[in-house]
């Protein structure tokens, strides 16, 4: 895979994306991400995953570029379904880790 | 300043929030905030795209929105605790779902593609949400016992035809990425890769659902990452990167927790238990049976207790009664903590949030690092529906499926009183020594009944 991705880098000589700054970004993110999550405790592991799940959501960035294209097809129907899925994975993500949060926080 | 670098920005506020967000997920008192910033982020970036020029049309997102919402609401305000995992397996699905059709829709919509090596990241997207997307539905199907999942479907050639399927994929991924865009290639791709996350779930099941439930969150992370590059977007990266990162975390603490590499998790069976000890070895005539009222007595003058709860208490429901025995023995001055294996639920932390729910408090709730040294100092301990994670077999055994498993060292208390309907074996499938052992009472009975009968002979005494 990455002999492809290095000559793919290298044909693409004069792009207009600059594909490394994209992979330090995303390799820098990583790094960020092990520092912090290894310091969140066990107790707050499924809140965790259901908050990092609706974080991962962010794909409906792309799915409205996608839908909202103005282009009659295709295109349109599949961002519309990535919308309604994405949507889903954010609404319910976010909704269902504040409902198990405030467990945790409750007080007698 | 222009439109786009304003856009830019709010994607980097939004990515900012994200971080802050998970930051305040590092204590239970801060989390509800860090929750509601990560939301924020989210919120922003949305607006910042509906305001973006390529942005024309609004009908269809609208549409979308509200579908997406209202179920999405539903589906958060309906689910039980117990079914946590479940939900967690059908959002990860999404996600990866949503990643494969931004990505088909990014190959339809740009031809030539927008940058060179956007094909690389197109197959990419394809591959890894697909294996999320269906792997993550078997993975609902199974933790929702639905008829059709309950065991693995049998088929020769199970792992030879894995292997082939993921080089098929990564052939075609290749293919694709080499070569100029293509839908049909695109489409073969995913079909490869909706098989491949069909087949490698298919035979994981019971104790190793937690591992491939932190593996699917993270296939989903890295899944929004992959298209973030399809886009050239560095929101999607940025928040792939920190789900994948989380997600390959939460993965090898349950791997570790349970003693078992990755690799052995996906493509091995349990080792069988051939060498062990037999049932009828290990407990023959040495099982003390007990009843509430013994039970209760052993509680007198105790001055700590220890509660370790299995996945068998949430079977039962006794959350809430084992509250109330938390509560009652409180009462009467003894300091009570709860001793939460990793592997105790069915996702990481499962077991802290049903308790949470049952208004135990998180200060209570001790990892078994903190808990394991307590035990020699503890009168009683309770084990409810656990049985693997509290067998000493795995610090004394070496031939033993279980051996080097990190467990609850509860056989080291004064006391330990057992919850459990019958002798039979946890997942591992193995006899446990810690029944018959000196310092040990069987408590059989149904797990709700057992506690809420204990609480009532505590109260008569």
């Amino acid at each position: 895979m990455w002999g492809i991705w290095l000559l793919a880098s290298q044909q693409g000589a004069g792009q207009s994306m600059p594909l490394m700054a994209l992979v330090t970004v995303f390799v820098l993110a990583i790094f960020v991400g092990f520092e912090i999550i290894t310091k969140i405790p066990p107790t707050l592991h499924t809140p965790l995953m259901s908050g990092s799940n609706a974080i991962s959501g962010i794909t409906l960035v792309g799915a409205i570029l996608a839908a909202g294209s103005g282009q009659a097809g295709l295109a349109s129907w599949l961002g519309l379904l990535a919308i309604i899925l994405a949507t889903i994975n954010v609404v319910g993500g976010f909704l269902v880790t504040h409902r198990m949060l405030g467990m945790f926080r409750r007080k007698k | 300043m222009a439109m786009s670098t304003l856009i830019l920005l709010a994607y980097l506020l939004a990515a900012v929030l994200f971080i802050l967000g998970l930051k305040g997920l590092t204590h239970p008192r801060t989390a509800v905030r860090g929750n509601l910033l990560g939301a924020t982020g989210m919120l922003l970036a949305v607006v910042a795209t509906l305001v973006h020029q390529e942005v024309v049309s609004y009908q269809l997102i609208l549409v979308g929105i509200v579908i997406g919402a209202a179920a999405g609401t539903l589906l958060a305000l309906k689910i039980q605790m117990t079914a946590m995992p479940q939900m967690v397996a059908l959002l990860n699905g999404f996600g990866g779902g949503a990643s494969v059709l931004v990505a088909g829709a990014e190959l339809v919509r740009r031809s030539p593609p927008a940058w060179s090596n956007q094909a690389v990241a197109v197959t990419a997207s394809g591959l890894i949400g697909a294996v999320t997307f269906w792997g993550s539905l078997v993975a609902f199907g199974k933790l929702q016992e639905l008829g059709f999942f309950r065991r693995p479907l049998e088929y020769p050639f199970r792992q030879p035809g894995n292997a082939l399927l993921a080089l098929a994929a990564v052939a075609l991924a290749a293919w694709g990425a080499a070569a100029p865009q293509s839908p049909a290639l695109y489409l073969a791709l995913v079909l490869v890769a909706s098989i491949l996350g069909l087949t490698l779930v298919n035979p994981i099941g019971g104790a190793d659902m937690p591992v491939v439930i932190a593996l699917l969150n993270s296939y989903s992370g890295l899944a929004a990452a992959a298209t973030g590059f399809v886009l050239g977007n560095t929101v999607l990266i940025i928040s792939g990167a920190l789900v994948g990162a989380s997600g390959l975390i939460l993965t090898s603490i349950m791997c570790r927790a349970m003693n078992r590499s990755l690799a052995h998790v996906l493509f091995g069976v349990l080792g069988p238990a051939e060498e062990g000890a037999t049932a009828d070895e290990t407990y023959g005539g040495r099982i003390k049976a007990t009843t509430a009222e013994e039970v209760a007595m052993l509680y007198d003058g105790a001055r700590r207790a220890v509660i370790v709860p299995g996945y068998g208490m949430a079977v039962a429901q006794a959350q809430h009664a084992v509250r109330e025995l938390a509560e009652t023995l409180q009462s009467r001055g003894i300091e009570v903590e709860f001793g939460i294996h990793p592997v105790a639920g069915r996702m990481p932390g499962h077991m802290n949030v049903l308790l949470a729910e049952a208004e135990v408090s998180y200060e209570q709730l001790k990892e078994m690092d903190q808990i394991n040294p307590t035990f020699p100092q503890t009168d009683v301990v309770l084990v409810i529906g656990a049985n693997d994670v509290v067998n000493p077999v795995a610090r004394t055994d070496p031939s033993s499926p279980i051996a080097g498993m990190p467990i609850l060292d509860v056989d080291k208390a004064r006391t330990v009183v057992v919850i459990k309907r019958s002798l039979s074996p946890g997942f591992a499938g193995i006899p446990n020594p810690l029944f018959a052992a000196d310092n040990c009472l069987m408590y059989f009975g149904d797990g709700k009944k057992a506690v809420l009968d204990l609480v009532a002979a505590l109260k008569e005494q």
